[in-house]
């Protein structure tokens, strides 16, 4: 029988070793339960005279705590109790802080957010050298701030500078960087983590061992140890936090000010200020979408993606140990480079070996950067570049367990590799297409196996973006689905699984946004108008930019694709026409909307193109050579014509079964073309501003501009009975 | 019928091999560890073999790197297979690959295994260059000084001719003997004339160059996509020269004797880089797992003679013993590969293999024969496609079984001369 409790102290020789570990939990997290027992074995500990020092570590095998029980937190529903919350934390802490007897943290695996403020409260940190182990104050990110004292406690521990960077990007820091920044006093190897950390707490205790104060040189004390310095720092940081958030994320912004507060005010008043701003961020909507967006991508990890009837037995997922990788493109060795990075051996073909040998450099720069940023280490890049292997025949082909086509975007030529690889691969083998466009149910038309077939949209860069999109037919066996699925998890993608049909989900909601984009140019608003106003809705490329980046060519391919299967409503604008009949396919022609330097980095917007728009956009140039004035149309209405199409398409899309709920409709478009986290996806989107005034606003537009915002039938039923898409938050 | 001495007969499943280049060219930044990767990584892809069949890996090299000393270790440790893989370097000169073939191939024989992977590499590009004695000694006794002081006395010690490194020599550490003076000697003692020598040599590069030009030989060859930046792609051998005439051979003055030798760079293999490898297995195991083995060992044998003598003539000892091994003669062989350390050497080594002294040398009455040319190095050999010293063995065990295979033939006999005085000869055979 295990314990029902998560804290469990033993004491040897004067040192309580004290053990967390959830019962019947994965991993250890702050709820409050876990607080009460903290505060009365802290209190039984102070009281026991021959506790001379406590050591804290986790009793579970490659985390030490996670943080706070965010279930738990939601459903506290006012400011004031959620003030309340981080108050009573911040007194526990402090207690500890005060106590008597010194505490020693022991860290091994993930020291997250509020488990990091307790190990700050601490006397002594020791952590171990170990991939597993980071520590983090996550809190940014999803809208609130550290409540427990992390504003207070981690500047004066480790100087403003290096504080900041960590409370307002909520990045992970590993146990090297910890040591090097002062944020753990201590690495040692997993084996003796424990032997340690009792050892400085008898040294603690007795007294022949201080802690050493990390000291910051010259800029340190120029920036950290004093008040201008600190000004500086602090006002810096909130002009980039401006700068990078446009002032959609209100939680960096308090954390700022938590962390001025402090030091303004004196400690006390810092705490009061951390208290209360941590309450307002509990209950910002940001903050609620942005844990919506959390608990979706955690509830997508245990998805297997298909459905399953009751009782029937789960899917047989099979291993991927070797990836055949057809086209050693861009796409093609971006799937390449993050297959090898989790050990898969990898065939890649190509047509010739130029084009083979132009993938391996691909997968290269890739992993390299790794290497470069000190991620990996060098045998571990020799290691991951040998599992690489480049053909330019099918020999090596017969063990792969699923391939990936990343070839021209051709049904033919689709049909010839598909049938080519057939016949050498075994018969479990899987084959996937990365086409965006092409249906899969048209590619699988020449399989002999068509219930091993599906797609795998993956997005670019392959490395960098997150989401996977897995195409099923009606044809595609459960298993395979599950296998790819998991396999896509794996490669460290969040997956959604939808329907077959053209544009899948993601292109297919995101072009009549581009296309709405296009025709504002088309009636004279100019290129940065457009995209600013859709940073400003919080995406992080305008949609101008974005299209530059795809290449106007696949942008216009897919459109026309898209515009034959549904109609009027995806009538490509003349402007993308035009434009790419000039030839500026985007960046990687350093040609397009924009300049572009010889790297391919963007410049200004170039004014050249606008003689290329349609000429009623065209208004009287000024001087030449000076840009040409163009109309002006609001921000709010370029946000209106151009997200409202979306949101009707993805309505249409859920209707339609493409998407199997709002939850893979909202993460899709947060994941997979960066619509705004804080805006919680087109789902809560709409949610938050009600499907009735979507609906109304979208008949507006369809009066002033006929047959393209004409709203999904969905969209009217729900409206007319007041549904949600989600229950409320 | 079983040959392999007593026990299981095993199958040279299939081979590949990275392209020879002569050093310091297209491999030059490739240490012989990274050949040996890629190209048993390539083995291990291209056989469709699951990396966690591979129970052995024996690799040869004749210049180890002081660092990593044993190849096979640093190459079984790719994630390709598993870390419990057993491994282990062997050394026995340009005979190293045969040694590391020979001796997986025992294992599996004994049944303690049932599959393996052998081979070579070689970079003649990434020769270590060595501290003088003087050098090393101080500082070794550097190193060891705890003091400033006594740090700058050992230092001190150094003298300028101490300063001038070391660069491996290809010569016999016994006879202070070049490998090019050996082969020099031997023409002159076979009476090899230069005439001979440059017509062989021509011939190795004619035939190997057909054999580029219709893909007989670049069969066996792995494109190399070059690390680090994979800026270049290399897919054949780059010391075959297809344009080489008898007039341009013989006009090379002879390196090793400028009075009255014959030998010159152009009868001789290069310095080249290379790695190659074979998978081995049981036939069982191969058979169980679906393969179509490339064939079959059907014995071996190794000799020696004093490096004084006939450095290179060691193969003619050999080639005997694997013969009467394997119950069979010159005759039914239907092709022969004989490494071309020199042109001078191969022409020895084809007399002494007709010659009765040299059979009683070997313990026979009778001598092997006369090679037929029509089945001797029919896509040329080390002179034209390169010679990494470690590597070489393999390279030939798998031109010689794909050949055979192409021709429908059952029998190949193979020999390879080392230095040391050593000789090694192998019969393989295909099923029919």
């Amino acid at each position: 029988m295990s314990s029902p409790y998560a804290l469990s102290a033993e004491i040897v020789s004067g040192i309580a070793i004290i053990t967390i570990d959830l019962p019947g939990e994965p991993v250890n997290k702050f709820n409050r339960a876990v607080k009460d027992e903290f505060i009365a074995l802290f209190d039984r500990l102070e009281r026991d005279l021959n506790v001379r020092a406590a050591v804290l570590i986790s009793g579970k095998s490659d985390s030490f705590i996670a943080g706070a029980d965010i279930e738990e937190f939601l459903e506290i529903k006012t400011s004031e109790e959620a003030q309340r919350l981080s108050h009573e934390g911040q007194l526990l802490l402090d207690s500890i802080q005060e106590q008597r007897t010194p505490l020693i943290v022991a860290i091994h695996g993930a020291c997250m957010g509020g488990a990091l403020e307790l190990a700050l409260a601490a006397h002594y940190r020791i952590a171990t050298d170990h991939p597993k182990t980071v520590l983090a104050l996550p809190e940014v990110q999803i809208g609130l701030i550290p409540g427990a004292g992390g504003t207070q406690r981690l500047p004066r521990l480790i100087g403003i500078r290096a504080a900041l960077d960590i409370i307002l990007t909520g990045k992970n820091i590993r146990a090297k960087k910890a040591l090097q920044i002062g944020l753990v006093d201590e690495l040692v190897h997993p084996s003796i983590l424990r032997k340690i950390a009792i050892q400085r707490a008898n040294e603690l205790a007795e007294g022949t061992r201080k802690r050493e104060r990390h000291k910051g040189g010259v800029t340190g004390f120029l920036l950290d140890e004093n008040p201008a310095g600190r000004r500086v720092v602090l006002k810096k940081a909130r002009e980039e936090t401006m700068k990078k958030t446009r002032g959609n994320y209100p939680a960096p912004l308090a954390a700022l000010d938590a962390v001025a507060a402090g030091y303004s005010g004196g400690p006390s008043h810092g705490y009061r200020e951390e208290s209360r701003l941590f309450g307002e961020m509990a209950m910002t909507r940001e903050s609620r979408h942005l844990i919506s967006i959390f608990f979706a991508t955690t509830a997508l990890k245990k998805d297997p993606g298909v459905e399953l009837p009751e009782g029937a037995p789960p899917p047989e997922i099979m291993p991927v140990e070797k990836l055949g990788i057809l086209g050693a493109g861009f796409m093609g060795a971006g799937i390449a480079s993050v297959a090898l990075q989790q050990g898969t051996l990898v065939r890649m073909k190509d047509a010739d070996h130029g084009r083979v040998a132009k993938g391996f450099a691909a997968v290269r720069d890739v992993v390299r950067e790794r290497l470069t940023r000190r991620q990996i280490t060098k045998v571990q890049y020799s290691d991951t570049m040998a599992l690489l292997g480049g053909t330019i025949d099918y020999s090596g082909f017969g063990n792969v367990d699923l391939v990936i086509e990343a070839v021209f975007e051709d049904l033919n030529v689709k049909h010839e590799v598909l049938r080519e690889v057939e016949a050498e691969l075994k018969p479990s083998a899987i084959f996937a297409s990365n086409t965006s466009t092409i249906p899969i149910t048209r590619i699988a038309e020449v399989s002999e196996r068509p219930d091993r077939v599906l797609g795998m949209h993956f997005f670019s860069p392959v490395h960098k973006m997150p989401l996977l999109e897995v195409i099923t037919t009606e044809q595609t066996d459960t298993d395979v689905t599950a296998t790819v699925v998991a396999y896509g998890k794996k490669l460290g993608k969040t997956v959604i699984v939808v329907k077959d049909g053209p544009g899948f989900y993601v292109n297919r909601i995101l072009t009549p946004y581009i296309n709405e984009a296009g025709r504002l140019l088309d009636q004279g608003a100019s290129i940065d108008a457009v995209d600013n106003a859709l940073l400003e809705f919080g995406f992080p490329v305008g949609p101008i930019t974005l299209i530059d980046e795809v290449g106007l060519d696949v942008g216009s391919k897919a459109g026309k694709i898209m515009y034959e299967a549904f109609g009027e409503r995806f009538a490509p604008p003349s402007s993308m026409q035009a434009v790419v009949a000039a030839g500026r396919l985007g960046r990687k022609a350093k040609k397009g909307f924009y300049l572009y330097d010889d790297e391919g980095k963007k410049g200004d917007v170039d004014q050249s193109v606008y003689s290329l728009l349609a000429p009623a956009a065209r208004v009287t140039s000024t001087t030449s050579g000076q840009s040409q004035s163009r109309a002006q149309i609001p921000a709010a209405e370029i946000q209106r014509r151009t997200i409202l199409p979306m949101l009707n398409e993805a309505a249409r899309c859920l209707d339609e079964g493409v998407i199997r709920s709002p939850r893979d409709g909202d993460i899709g478009a947060v994941f997979g073309f960066g619509f705004p986290p804080f805006r919680g996806g087109p789902f809560r989107y709409m949610d938050e501003i009600g499907v009735a005034d979507v609906v109304k606003q979208l008949e507006e537009l369809n009066d002033r501009f006929p047959g393209r915002f004409e709203p999904a039938e969905l969209l009217v039923t729900m409206a007319r009975r007041g549904d949600w898409f989600h229950p409320k938050l | 019928m079983p040959t392999f001495g007593n026990g299981r007969r095993v199958a040279i499943v299939d081979g590949v091999r990275t392209p020879f280049t002569r050093a310091g060219t297209a491999f030059r930044s490739i240490s012989a560890i990274d050949l040996g990767k890629l190209c048993v990584a390539e083995l291990i892809q291209r056989t469709n073999l699951s990396g966690g069949e591979i129970e052995a890996l024996v690799f040869g090299t004749v210049i180890p790197n002081v660092i990593a000393p044993n190849i096979a270790r640093e190459i079984s440790l790719m994630p390709l297979m598993p870390k419990g893989v057993q491994a282990f370097t062997v050394s026995r000169a340009c005979a190293s690959a045969n040694q590391a073939i020979t001796d997986a191939a025992d294992q599996i024989a004994l049944g303690h295994i049932d599959v393996a992977i052998a081979g070579g590499a070689e970079s003649l590009s990434n020769v270590p260059i060595l501290h003088s004695r003087g050098m090393s000694e101080a500082l070794v006794l550097a190193s060891k000084a705890k003091t400033l002081p006594g740090r700058v006395k050992a230092l001190s010690r150094i003298r300028p001719k101490d300063l001038v490194p070391i660069t491996p020599a290809i010569a016999e550490p016994t006879t202070g003997e070049t490998m090019g003076q050996s082969a020099e000697k031997m023409a002159k003692l076979n009476d090899i004339s230069r005439e001979d020598q440059d017509q062989f040599a021509l011939r190795s590069h004619r035939l190997a160059a057909a054999g580029t030009a219709d893909g007989r030989l670049t069969s066996e060859i792995m494109p190399v996509y070059v690390p680090p930046k994979f800026e270049s792609v290399v897919t054949t051998d780059n010391g075959i020269r297809s344009d080489t005439s008898y007039e341009q051979l013989s006009a090379l003055k002879p390196v090793f004797d400028r009075r009255y030798g014959s030998v010159t760079a152009g009868n001789a293999s290069p310095l080249t880089d290379g790695g190659a490898c074979v998978l081995l297995m049981s036939e069982e195991k191969a058979k169980s797992l679906g393969y179509e083995p490339l064939g079959y060992i059907r014995s071996y044998a190794y000799a020696a003679l004093d490096p004084g003598e006939q450095l290179l003539q060691a193969p003619v000892l050999a080639a005997p013993v694997a013969l009467a091994r394997a119950g069979l003669g010159l005759r039914d062989m239907d092709l022969v590969e004989m490494h071309e350390a020199f042109a001078a050497q191969v022409l020895s080594n084809l007399k002494g293999l007709e010659s009765r002294t040299w059979a009683e040398r070997a313990g026979f009455s009778e001598p092997v024969g006369e090679v037929d040319q029509s089945r001797l190095n029919v896509m040329g050999g080390s002179i034209s496609i390169g010679h990494p010293f470690g590597a070489t063995g393999s390279r030939i065990t798998v031109t010689l079984l794909n050949e055979l295979r192409r021709r429908g033939g059952q029998f190949g006999l193979m020999t390879v001369c080392a230095a040391g005085g050593l000789g090694f000869s192998m019969v393989v055979e295909r099923d029919r």
